[in-house]
C-alpha cells in the first residue's frame, strides 16, 4: 500500500477557515446596459476542524452549492481568505489542494464515468496524481472498495451495474483515495431511497471515525443534518442567517428562517412537528435581492427596521444569529397569526 | 359506495429477459373525501399503480384486474373514447416534475385552457376566465398576467401549483398526485401539501398521494398503503402506522429514518436493496432483508392477513410497540 503522505503540513488547527468568502458573478446583459452583480455567496465564514462535520442548510438558490466550489476552488471566491490547514489557499500548489479537498456529488449516476470500470475509477485520481505503481494502486483500490462495502469480484464492473447506493459507494471511495483532509459532501444521499440512506449516512460517519476527514455536509434535509452534523450553518439568499451547535439550532432555533425551515420539514412523529407557521412566497431572485434583511418578505416578525438595515451576524445564546430581533424571539413560542 | 375500488390489480411488462410484474394484485379502495397515502422505495410500483389507474399505461404494459370501478363503473370495460373523457375530468393527476410534465412550447394560460375547452366545453372567454380563476386558486400571484408565461418563466413551485391548477379544473372526484413535491424545497413542498390538503377539504376530492416521504405521508394521509416490489404489505390509518407498523419491512423503514435515531449515531438500516426484475425471491418478498426472517418465509407465499387496525402481509408480525419480537 502506499504510504499515506500527509498532503499539507499537518496542524492541529481547522482543516478549513473561511473569512467572509464571497462569490459574485457578474452578469452582462447588453452593450449599453450597465452589468449587473449577482451576489451568489456574500460574506460567509466558518472553521472546519479535523474530523468534524458541519452542515450547510437552506432552500435551493441560497449559494450552498456556490460555497461548495468555493472550497474545492472550482470557482476561486471573489474576496475572502479561504485557508486550508492553517495556510492561504492562493500558496498551495493546486496539486496538493486537490489531495487535501475531495468532493462528493449528489447524483451519483451523473457522477461516474459509464466508460469506465469501478477499479479505473477508484485508481484515477491516483494516477492523476502520480502515486505509487500499478500494483499498489490496484492493491489502494481494492482496500478502498472493502472499506465502502464493494466486494473484490465488482472492481472491473461497470457503474451501470450498480444500484444507487452502490454507486454513492463507489463515489465515497473515489473521494478517499488521495486521503483528503477535508470532503465536500453535496447532497450525498438526496436521491437515494430511506432505507439505503441510512447506510450510506452510517457509511460515511463510519469513514469520518476511521479517516480523520472533516466533511462540509451540504444538504436540504434537516433531518440528516441533525443526524450527522456537529455544527449547522442555515444560509439565506448568499448569508449565513445562523451558526451553531446542531442541538441548539434545532432545539432553540432564533432566526425565524430556521424556524420555518424546521416547522415546513415533515416529521412522522407528531411531538418533533412544530408549529410556526411556514414562509409566504419564494426565495427572491438573486439579481434583486429585498433591502434590509433578505428575509424580511417573508418572515412574520418583519418591523420597519428589517426593512432598511441589513442585519450582522451576532452571537446570541450560544450561537451567531442575522436577525434584528433574534433576542426577543421566545424560541420555542409559536408563531403570531397574522 | 367507494369511489375508486381495485382489487387484484397486476401490471405486466415484455421485456427482453420476460415479463417483469411491476405490479402484483394489489387491492386499493378510495373513498369519496379519503386522502390515501402511498409509500414506498423507488421501484415498489406506485408510480405504475397510478399509471394504470389513468390509463396511462404503453402498450408493453398489460393491465389485469379482477374489480376496477369508478364510481361504479367498470374502467376495464371502457372504450378508449368513454375512458377519454373520464380521464383529466373525473381522475385527474399532478406529477412529479413539474418542468418536465407541462409542454414548454405553450404558455401555461393555453395549457389550462386545453383541458377546459376539451371536458368542459366552454367558449373561449370563458375558459379564459375560469383559467384565470383556478391560478388564483391555487396562489399563483399576477394570475391574470401569468397566464401569457411559459413554464420556463416560472420557478418550480409555482409549475406545480399550474400542474394542480390544470388537475383540478375540471372538478375531479379523485386526484392522483405522484410524488408532488419531490423535486421542490422544504417550504414550497409545505406550501403545495398544505394547498392539495385545502383543495382536498374544500371540493371533497378523494386524493391519493404517492410518495416516498414517510414524514410526508404522516403530515398530510389518512390512511396509508404500504407497498413493496409491487405489492401491497400493509394498509392501516395513519396513526396506527406510525404508532405501530405490524410489517416487519414498514418497522424497518421507520427504524431507518434519522428523525426516529435522535441521540444514536448509527441508523438502523435494511441490507440489500428492492428485489428487481429477475431477482425475486421465493416466499415472503422481503424475507432476505428481514432480521426476523423464519423457514415459513422463505417457503409460503404470504397473504394479507387482518388484523384489529388493518392488514398485514408478514407471518410474523411485529407484536406490541416498542420492541420488535420474533
Amino acid at each position: 500500500m502506499i504510504a499515506s503522505k500527509a498532503p499539507a503540513t499537518a496542524v492541529d488547527g481547522p482543516v478549513i477557515e473561511a473569512v467572509n468568502l464571497k462569490q459574485h458573478f457578474v452578469l452582462r446583459r447588453g452593450p449599453f446596459l450597465p452589468p449587473q452583480v449577482v451576489r451568489a455567496v456574500d460574506g460567509v465564514s466558518f472553521r472546519l476542524p479535523r474530523a468534524q462535520t458541519l452542515a450547510v442548510v437552506g432552500e435551493s438558490g441560497c449559494g450552498k452549492s456556490t460555497l461548495a466550489r468555493m472550497i474545492t476552488m472550482i470557482d476561486p471566491p471573489t474576496s475572502g481568505d479561504l485557508l486550508l490547514q492553517g495556510r492561504p489557499v492562493s500558496e498551495i500548489a493546486p496539486r496538493i489542494r486537490r489531495q487535501t479537498v475531495q468532493m462528493i456529488f449528489q447524483n451519483p449516476f451523473g457522477s461516474l464515468n459509464p466508460r469506465k470500470r469501478v477499479g479505473q475509477i477508484l485508481e484515477e485520481p491516483l494516477i492523476v496524481n502520480g502515486e505509487g505503481d500499478r500494483e499498489q494502486r490496484r492493491e489502494k483500490a481494492l482496500l478502498m472498495m472493502s472499506k465502502v462495502g464493494l466486494r473484490p469480484d465488482q472492481y472491473d464492473r461497470y457503474p451501470h451495474m450498480f444500484s444507487g447506493g452502490q454507486r454513492q459507494r463507489i463515489a465515497i471511495a473515489r473521494s478517499l483515495m488521495l486521503n483528503p483532509r477535508v470532503v465536500i459532501a453535496d447532497e450525498p444521499v438526496s436521491a437515494l431511497d430511506v432505507s439505503i440512506q441510512a447506510q450510506v449516512l452510517n457509511l460515511l460517519m463510519d469513514l469520518q471515525d476511521e479517516f480523520g476527514v472533516a466533511y462540509l455536509f451540504i444538504s436540504h434535509d434537516l433531518s440528516v443534518v441533525r443526524h450527522i452534523a456537529r455544527d449547522v450553518i442555515v444560509m439565506y439568499l448568499g448569508r449565513a442567517v445562523e451558526h451553531g451547535p446542531r442541538d441548539l439550532l434545532f432545539q432553540e432555533p432564533r432566526h425565524p428562517y430556521t424556524r420555518a425551515l424546521l416547522a415546513a420539514t415533515p416529521m412522522v412523529a407528531p411531538h418533533l412537528r412544530r408549529a410556526d407557521r411556514v414562509p409566504m412566497g419564494e426565495l427572491p431572485s438573486p439579481l434583486n435581492p429585498p433591502s434590509g434583511c433578505p428575509y424580511h418578505k417573508r418572515c412574520p416578525y418583519t418591523t420597519t427596521l428589517c426593512t432598511t438595515d441589513l442585519p450582522v451576524l451576532r452571537p446570541v445564546a450560544g450561537r451567531l444569529v442575522a436577525c434584528h430581533h433574534a433576542d426577543e424571539l421566545d424560541p420555542m413560542a409559536p408563531v403570531p397569526v397574522s | 359506495m367507494a369511489l375508486l375500488e381495485i382489487r387484484n390489480l397486476s401490471v405486466e411488462f415484455a421485456t427482453r429477459t420476460g415479463t417483469f410484474r411491476a405490479v402484483d394484485g394489489i387491492d386499493l379502495t378510495v373513498d369519496a373525501g379519503d386522502v390515501v397515502g402511498l409509500v414506498g422505495e423507488s421501484g415498489s410500483g406506485k408510480s405504475v399503480t397510478s399509471l394504470a389507474l389513468m390509463g396511462l399505461i404503453g402498450r408493453n404494459g398489460r393491465i389485469t384486474a379482477d374489480r376496477m370501478d369508478f364510481d361504479g363503473r367498470d374502467m376495464r370495460t371502457l372504450s378508449p373514447r368513454e375512458r377519454r373523457r373520464l380521464t383529466g375530468k373525473d381522475v385527474a393527476m399532478v406529477f412529479q416534475e413539474p418542468m418536465s410534465s407541462l409542454n414548454p412550447c405553450f404558455t401555461i394560460g393555453f395549457q389550462i385552457i386545453e383541458s377546459l375547452r376539451a371536458h368542459e366545453r366552454l367558449d373561449r372567454r370563458a375558459a379564459r376566465r375560469r383559467a384565470v380563476e383556478l391560478l388564483e386558486q391555487v396562489g399563483i400571484p399576477a394570475a391574470e398576467s401569468r397566464m401569457s408565461a411559459y413554464p420556463h418563466q416560472l420557478s418550480g413551485g409555482m409549475n406545480q401549483r399550474v400542474m394542480i391548477a390544470m388537475a383540478i379544473s375540471c372538478n375531479p372526484r379523485l386526484l392522483i398526485a405522484d410524488e408532488p413535491t419531490t423535486a421542490l424545497d422544504v417550504t414550497i413542498q409545505k406550501q403545495i401539501l398544505d394547498l392539495l390538503v385545502d383543495l382536498q377539504r374544500q371540493r371533497g376530492m378523494a386524493l391519493v398521494l404517492i410518495t416516498h416521504d414517510m414524514g410526508v405521508v404522516a403530515e398530510t394521509a389518512h390512511r396509508v398503503v404500504v407497498m413493496y416490489a409491487g405489492q401491497v404489505v400493509e394498509t392501516r390509518a395513519v396513526d396506527e402506522l406510525f404508532v405501530h407498523p405490524r410489517h416487519r419491512y414498514t418497522g424497518a423503514l421507520l427504524d431507518a429514518l434519522p428523525e426516529r435515531a435522535l441521540g444514536r449515531r448509527r441508523l438502523p438500516t435494511i441490507p440489500g436493496m428492492v428485489p428487481g426484475i429477475s431477482d425475486r425471491p421465493q416466499g415472503c418478498l422481503f424475507n432476505p432483508r428481514c432480521a426476523f426472517v423464519q423457514e415459513k418465509c422463505r417457503r409460503e407465499t404470504v397473504p394479507l392477513i387482518a388484523d384489529e387496525t388493518g392488514i398485514a402481509r408478514c407471518f410474523f408480525p411485529i407484536e406490541s410497540e416498542g420492541g420488535p419480537s420474533a
